[in-house]
């Protein structure tokens, strides 16, 4: 009784097996299902999550969100899924169709692609490869490409800005998220996902590398576009950024993947610094491990939903300087900090609170040095010079 | 393993398939009737003129250019932190000068004006 998802897929393969399947065809079927199930449990949290974020929202910016449909509202995204089904399908004229059809298609793959790898629990893990954070690394990266296809091929001037924002924006804030990946890495000792995760079951590495986690944190809300990253939909300058052309069911996709990635970014922001499946009685009870693996996702979905509504957007210079002159350095900073820092400590062989305890003071020694060195050095507006502006004087007194 | 690789290929193929479907679907059921102001490419209500591939910012290509660098540079980073705790003392300070390096090369960015968006 105890490992409940197992059980269940040794009874779908024994009786697969029963029925006269080859092994090959049981372990593809078993497979299949497998996928199709974490896919559609995507959807169906993606369909919650709109709720949640827009009656959030509401309570947030005192109004009272979607209360129409059902009680509180909760059939709003149902509606919304069957207005959106059958919407018309504009294409701009002059538009490369081929570009503009995939890309849609191809941001929400990329953001579904990601689930492939994910410890759900202590034995329920999709695909255990060695290379789990370089997957993850790569495949996400496939949500630029479908931003800038869908900015390219749109022919609309609004669309092409959005779209090469995103090239100043989203690959300059990968460098510090891959960069802070490193440190639960070599904390861990590998790039398997549930290495990293059993390494941390205990200490959770939010405890031994807080900085990391912090600038993963933050680069990873400017990866999923939200406010206060997200300029290259910002409304008042450039309509709606890349996907000003699309309509139906294309920007819905857009739209789905967007909060699909920011759930996706809770799950890893879980995986790496939070322990994923780890808590009381997880590994007694795998499916305990599964509640808890969503439900630490939905929290830091929720914080990260509650920081896009309290913050305003940021300049496009401002936020290209936080990345380039504050998170960049600051996260190569503490990588070499805490490789050295570890391998110290590895050769004492100490007992493993010390460690611990060593690595979040190292930690937190960085994170206040830099804040204090970013507090004294000036905005670089204020530092250039400006010529002096024309003053407007009035008839009959200029000297 | 290797049914860890057969795994992630069906799941890319479902993962690609279900967007697919979810586009196809209102080809059958919603309205089609496109006319010439309809598929008018959108610019506040006013008719776009000249060419939409505008020239803009070389900055935007600095900024990728950089970004390769550091990018690459990560990759080869992984190896080296994965196995930070079976390395002698040496190769986890060779690592170090390798960032050290680098770190050099984005000061050099930075006071050359790359990275500053006017």
């Amino acid at each position: 009784m105890a490992d409940l998802i197992n059980l269940i897929e040794d009874w779908i393969a024994n009786l697969l097996l029963g029925w006269g399947a080859s092994e090959e065809l049981t372990l593809f079927l078993l497979q299949t299902l497998g996928s199709v199930l974490v896919i559609i449990i995507c959807f169906v949290i993606v369909i919650a999550l709109i709720w949640v974020e827009r009656k959030l929202a509401g309570r947030i910016q005192d109004r009272f969100g979607p209360n129409r449909a059902g009680p509180f509202g909760i059939f709003q995204s149902f509606a919304d899924m069957i207005k959106i089904f059958t919407k018309e399908y504009v294409t701009p004229e002059g538009a490369e169709k081929g570009a503009f059809n995939i890309a849609p298609v191809l941001a929400m793959a990329s953001v579904l692609a990601i689930w492939a790898v994910f410890p759900f629990a202590v034995n329920v893990i999709g695909a255990d490869i060695h290379v789990g954070v370089l997957y993850i690394v790569a495949v996400g990266a496939f949500g630029i490409l479908a931003i800038l296809m869908a900015g390219w091929s749109s022919n609309n001037r609004y669309a092409l800005l959005g779209a090469s924002r995103s090239v100043a924006m989203l690959i300059s804030y990968e460098i510090p998220m891959v960069v802070s990946l490193l440190v639960p890495v070599l904390l861990a000792g590998s790039t398997k996902l549930s290495v990293i995760v059993e390494a941390q079951q205990p200490w959770w590495f939010l405890l031994s590398a807080p900085t990391a986690a912090l600038i993963y944190l933050i680069s990873s809300m400017a990866e999923i576009g939200k406010a206060p990253f997200d300029l290259l939909e910002a409304e008042s300058e450039l309509v709606a950024g890349y996907h000003t052309e699309y309509s139906g069911m294309k920007f819905g996709m857009f739209y789905v993947a967007e909060f699909l990635h920011q759930y996706t970014v809770g799950a890893l922001v879980t995986i790496f610094f939070l322990g994923g499946w780890g808590g009381p009685l997880a590994v007694r009870w795998p499916i305990l491990g599964v509640v808890y693996f969503y439900g630490k996702s939905f929290l830091i979905y929720l914080m990260i939903s509650w920081i896009r509504l309290s913050l305003p957007r940021i300049r496009i210079d401002e936020m290209l300087n936080l990345n380039w002159k504050f998170l960049i350095p600051v996260s190569f900073i503490n990588l070499v900090a805490v490789a050295s820092v570890d391998r110290i400590l590895l050769d004492l062989a100490l007992p493993i609170w010390i460690d611990v305890g060593v690595l979040f003071a190292v930690n937190l020694l960085i994170l206040l040095a830099a804040l204090y060195l970013a507090g004294k050095s000036k905005p670089a507006l204020e530092r250039k010079e400006f010529p002096p502006r024309p003053v407007a004087v009035p008839p009959g007194t200029e000297r | 393993m290797q049914s860890y690789w057969i795994y992630i290929g069906i799941f890319l193929v479902v993962a690609v398939a279900v967007p697919i479907i979810a586009v196809a679907l209102p080809v059958l059921i919603a309205p089609n009737k496109p006319n010439r102001r309809k598929e008018e490419v959108y610019e506040c209500g006013i008719e776009t003129t000249g060419n939409i591939r505008v020239q803009f910012k070389s900055q935007y290509y600095i900024y990728t250019l950089i970004f390769l660098v550091f990018d690459i540079e990560t990759v080869f980073l992984f190896p080296w932190a994965v196995s930070l705790g079976k390395l002698p003392l040496f190769a986890v300070i060779e690592g170090v000068i390798f960032i050290a390096i680098l770190f050099g090369g984005l000061i050099y960015a930075m006071r050359k004006g790359a990275l500053a968006w006017y």
